[in-house]
């Protein structure tokens, strides 16, 4: 990969993280526009979740990953500290592909 | 107003868990970059100012491949989108001068996006995007580095079950935000999209249409709300 490709991709990747807080950021948000923002990330991060559970390459796979989610919804249910979560949900599927 | 003690520690805590987990894939990335041709310093470079992991792992995996340098950015910067709408939804938490904004911005992804919105008091949000962006940053370049100049994969991260780590973690970053008005129904909307189009549409494009999750939560704070009006 050329230097020149690397840097486009820079600009490329910076540009889409900048444009909201640049160029939109310090204004008086009317409230409803507000409530909109808040309200973007979550299906968003609710996609994540699931492309990083079941994504296998542009087909849906069942693996490892999907008991250890289990077992963090379990415990985010149960309100457990965030460290327990993560920690949880890496010795699932560590221990699941173990044996 | 300061934030309790309590609650600095416990942001600074979970900065520190989630930069660790994405450190480890950074030692990846670092190896598979050199492997698929990158020398080391572009490796780094990459790490340091595309500094957006998914779309650093898509352009090794073309360029790995056999692929040119114009098929890589493609699929990179249709994984870049997102942080697009996830700048869009910082606007409100991310309110310094333009300079320190410009600044900021290059911390905007998936781990910081998540971490802010998760939190109620908007100073506490700031505190965690930013112990967010920085501390993914600082292990990211790091593993970058090690992996790259080591060139010997330190082991599987999928083998320590890191993998699992991240649906976890923006699950537990997610659901205090159900809370509000409409949120279960975007969530929810989002997730189906993005499952149904996995199969169907390249990488990065499921996430970007699950967006669209936005549109029933709306309609149902409008009507929520000309339900509560006078």
């Amino acid at each position: 990969m050329s230097w020149a490709a690397l840097l486009a991709l820079a600009a490329a990747a910076y540009a889409l993280k900048a444009a909201g807080p640049v160029f939109a950021g310090q204004r008086d948000l009317r409230p409803g526009l507000s409530d909109v923002l808040a309200l973007l990330t979550l299906p968003l991060l609710a996609a994540l979740i699931v492309v990083q559970t079941f994504d296998g390459g542009e087909r849906l796979v069942v693996d490892a990953r999907l008991p250890a989610l289990a077992v963090a919804a379990l415990l985010v249910w149960r309100r457990a500290p965030f460290l327990v979560i993560v920690l949880a949900a890496a010795s699932t599927a560590a221990l699941l592909r173990a044996a | 107003m300061t934030l309790e003690r309590a609650e600095w520690s416990a942001i600074h805590r979970d900065a520190a868990a989630i930069g660790l987990a994405t450190g480890a894939y950074a030692v990846s990335f670092g190896v598979l970059a050199v492997a698929a041709g990158l020398t080391p310093a572009q490796a780094c470079a990459m790490s340091l100012l595309v500094f957006t992991g998914a779309s650093q792992f898509a352009v090794v995996g073309v360029l790995g491949a056999g692929g040119g340098a114009l098929a890589a950015l493609a699929p990179a910067l249709l994984l870049a989108a997102r942080n697009g709408v996830y700048g869009l939804a910082l606007v409100p938490i991310l309110q310094g001068r333009r300079a320190r904004r410009a600044l900021e911005a290059q911390l905007v992804i998936d781990e910081s996006t998540a971490m802010a919105r998760a939190q109620d008091d908007p100073r506490a949000a700031h505190h965690a995007f930013l112990a967010t962006g920085l501390s993914v940053f600082v292990c990211w370049n790091l593993g970058t580095l090690a992996g790259a100049l080591l060139g010997d994969d330190l082991g599987d991260p999928r083998a320590l079950g890191l993998d699992a780590v991240f649906p976890a973690a923006f699950l537990a970053l997610l659901a205090p935000q159900l809370r509000r008005h409409g949120a279960p129904v975007a969530a929810l909307a989002g997730a189906l999209i993005a499952g149904a189009l996995i199969p169907l549409v390249p990488a990065g494009v499921p996430i970007i249409v699950a967006l669209l999750g936005v549109l029933p939560a709306i309609a149902v704070v409008r009507r929520a709300r000309v339900r509560d009006s006078p």
